[in-house]
């Protein structure tokens, strides 16, 4: 899977817990949850979301490495199976 | 695990000797008047209880705040920092003609000007309400129309997003002060410069008299069936914040003291910025999000030695796991404390077990301004239970005659009931902004209704049943079903809403939604979305729900009134109770 395609699949994740979220207007090399109104509860069922589609397992150590879209991206497309 | 069992405490447990050692005596003998002499200025205003006094004295270059940020080196506040910047932010006030009295409200996240704001205000006799950064943009205007608010401390980044197209729904509002995010400065149309303003003021200010029974604080709450409600707090409330950082969180001179909670609720503001300070202690002030690892790592460097938290924290500890927190110590950690849900018993035993220390329950509401009933380290813990009230405060389990509005005091153990107060202790709430009716109705003679459900067994250990009303109780914050269900009603698609707390390992409660659509309108995974992120956009993500499901109509009592405990009954297969005054009847 190309890191697009990655990117793609977190972007609908995210808008099925954001839904106001316009996918277009984020920087992904900015701070995800500067932009995205997202509580812990929401970062939390965004990352199990990304488990449930892509299988990839996110130990909560490894939280803290995921600021940005581009880091999730990227952190995603290292470790799929 | 036996989770009725009692964790006893020996004297290898007490690395210091606890302020409250002698219980029984100790509320023998205790008198509000008496503690009110401990404070220096007799609990007359609360700038000069917290900063002003200790300027002169030892703790002048003791370090006050210090703050954490993921991108910068900590940055710390000395008592004496504390009260020229305070200063500085008072003469900003005045210059700008904001006399006695007048509100100004605080949206910002956990940045020392939201520190230096709300002391500086308060030394100008200015009413503070500190706000919630995560709130969206209609809490925000509901709050500061209903409180008047007239002047707003904000950042660039949060005006920007949540103000600035909503500003002329807010009248009141006269300046808007905006911090910049990037440390620089802010050029926004309709707004003043933070840091300019405060670069051109004087360090040297008289603080404005006030009196005990002048208004300082003003705090939201939720209401069940109304808009939230701002309960008014008075400068003398510093005498119970001083007792009970005392006595519940056992604040010595010499510990460092971290209460993770925000100030915009208000535990952050009395726990998390006056009850220290009174104390004289260091604390710490974490500018980020929750972040298991980083919790730990703030406790093990910042050498934290009172630890005041929160349930949902807690569980998110125990959900990352022993080998997480096995890599940290925390030596000098001595006093842990929770509140803003009952704690459940298996955290307090994994607070014993993982962190070597349980974890200390206790219990007040906005409306009561300071801790009331709580577990000291003094004192053995029934996992589950808040434990008993501290001195000054009576409590009692009552019973309401709901056709006389008589109250009954319940005095067999074990008997559930509402938790009643004693009214006397100093921070009792003063009342309701621009609502005498509700407030009135908290009180039956001496007794103030807190409208949470409980019991108290025969040691005198209250336990936490559920609320009387429909309030939601959300990651240890209040949210008023109203608020919600009034955010989506503003959709054209929908035609009703009812609004309830579904019940949520991690956060308690968890706010779901049921919709019934108008005419034209038909169920759709893209409807539901959208209705979503209208609710998002409004309420912000911590207000709005985290689930919305569509129902053909929702369930109304013979009056009108949606009947959100048949909706949450139904949600958690319960039995639907007494359903006699449903429309259409019971078989609905």
């Amino acid at each position: 899977m190309t890191e697009n395609e990655v990117q793609q699949i977190a972007l609908s994740v995210l808008a099925s817990i954001a839904p106001e979220v316009d996918g277009e207007q984020l920087q992904a090399d900015q701070p995800l949850r500067k932009q995205v109104d997202l509580d812990s509860m929401d970062w939390l069922n965004f990352l199990l979301g990304l488990n449930e589609k892509l299988r990839v397992e996110i130990p909560e150590a490894d939280y803290v490495r995921l600021v940005t879209l581009n880091d999730v991206v990227k952190y995603l497309v290292a470790k799929l199976p | 695990m036996n989770t009725l069992s009692v964790i006893h405490k020996t004297a290898a447990d007490l690395r210091v000797e606890p302020n409250l050692l002698d219980y029984e005596k100790t509320r023998k003998t205790f008198t509000w008047e008496a503690a009110r002499t401990e404070l220096p200025g007799g609990g007359l205003n609360i700038a000069w209880e917290t900063v002003e006094r200790h300027t002169t004295g030892a703790l002048r270059d003791k370090t006050a705040f210090r703050f954490l940020s993921a991108t910068a080196p900590p940055r710390d506040l000395s008592y004496g920092d504390l009260s020229r910047l305070t200063n500085r932010f008072a003469n900003v006030l005045r210059k700008l003609g904001v006399a006695k009295g007048e509100r100004l409200f605080i949206l910002a996240g956990r940045i020392p000007e939201l520190y230096i704001a709300m002391l500086g205000s308060l030394k100008n006799g200015t009413v503070v309400s500190p706000l919630f950064s995560a709130f969206g943009p209609e809490p925000i205007a509901t709050r500061v129309n209903l409180g008047q608010c007239k002047v707003l401390v904000t950042t660039d980044f949060l005006y920007l997003r949540k103000i600035e197209k909503w500003r002329e729904t807010m009248p009141s509002l006269k300046h808007v002060l905006l911090i910049a995010e990037d440390d620089g400065q802010t050029n926004i149309p309709g707004t003043l410069d933070f840091a300019s303003l405060m670069a051109d003021a004087s360090e040297a200010f008289e603080i404005e008299p006030t009196t005990a029974e002048d208004m300082a604080l003003l705090h939201f709450t939720s209401g069940t069936t109304g808009m939230p409600k701002g309960a008014i707090h008075v400068h003398g409330a510093v005498v119970t914040h001083y007792v009970t950082g005392k006595y519940a969180l056992d604040l010595h001179a010499d510990d460092i003291y971290w209460c993770t909670a925000d100030p915009g609720w208000v535990t952050g503001t009395s726990y998390g910025i006056i009850a220290p300070l009174l104390h004289g202690v260091t604390s710490i002030i974490d500018c980020e999000e929750f972040d298991a690892e980083r919790w730990y790592r703030i406790l093990q460097d910042e050498k934290v030695s009172v630890w005041y938290t929160a349930p949902t924290a807690i569980r998110m500890l125990m959900k990352a796991g022993a080998e997480t927190t096995k890599q940290y110590s925390f030596p000098q950690l001595r006093f842990v404390a929770s509140v803003g849900e009952p704690l459940n018993p298996e955290a307090v035993w994994w607070g014993k077990q993982v962190l070597g220390l349980p974890i200390h329950d206790n219990w007040w509401q906005t409306e009561t301004g300071g801790i009331m009933i709580a577990n000291t380290p003094a004192f053995d813990i029934k996992p589950g239970s808040m434990g008993r009230p501290l001195p000054g405060v009576e409590a009692c389990i009552v019973r309401r005659n709901e056709t006389t509005g008589e109250i009954e005091v319940i005095e067999e153990p074990n008997t559930d009931g509402e938790l009643a107060l004693r009214r006397g202790w100093p921070s009792i709430f003063r009342g309701y902004l621009n609502n005498e009716e509700r407030y009135r109705k908290c009180f039956v003679d001496e007794l103030y209704l807190t409208g949470d459900l409980a019991r108290r067994d025969a040691d005198g250990y209250f336990w936490f049943i559920g609320r009387a009303d429909d309030i939601i109780k959300s990651a240890g914050h209040l949210i008023g079903p109203f608020e919600v269900e009034s955010a989506l009603m503003e959709h054209p698609a929908v035609a009703e809403a009812g609004v309830i707390g579904k019940p949520d390992p991690m956060i308690g409660e968890m706010v779901k939604a049921f919709v019934s659509l108008n005419k034209g309108y038909t169920e759709s995974e893209a409807l539901r979305r959208e209705l979503l992120g209208h609710a998002r956009k409004r309420l912000g993500a911590a207000v709005a729900p985290k689930e919305i499901a569509f129902l053909s109509s929702l369930p109304r009592t013979r009056s009108g009134k949606i009947m959100r405990r048949l909706l949450k009954a139904r949600e958690l297969g319960l039995p639907e109770g007494d359903t006699s005054t449903l429309e259409g009847g019971a078989s609905a």
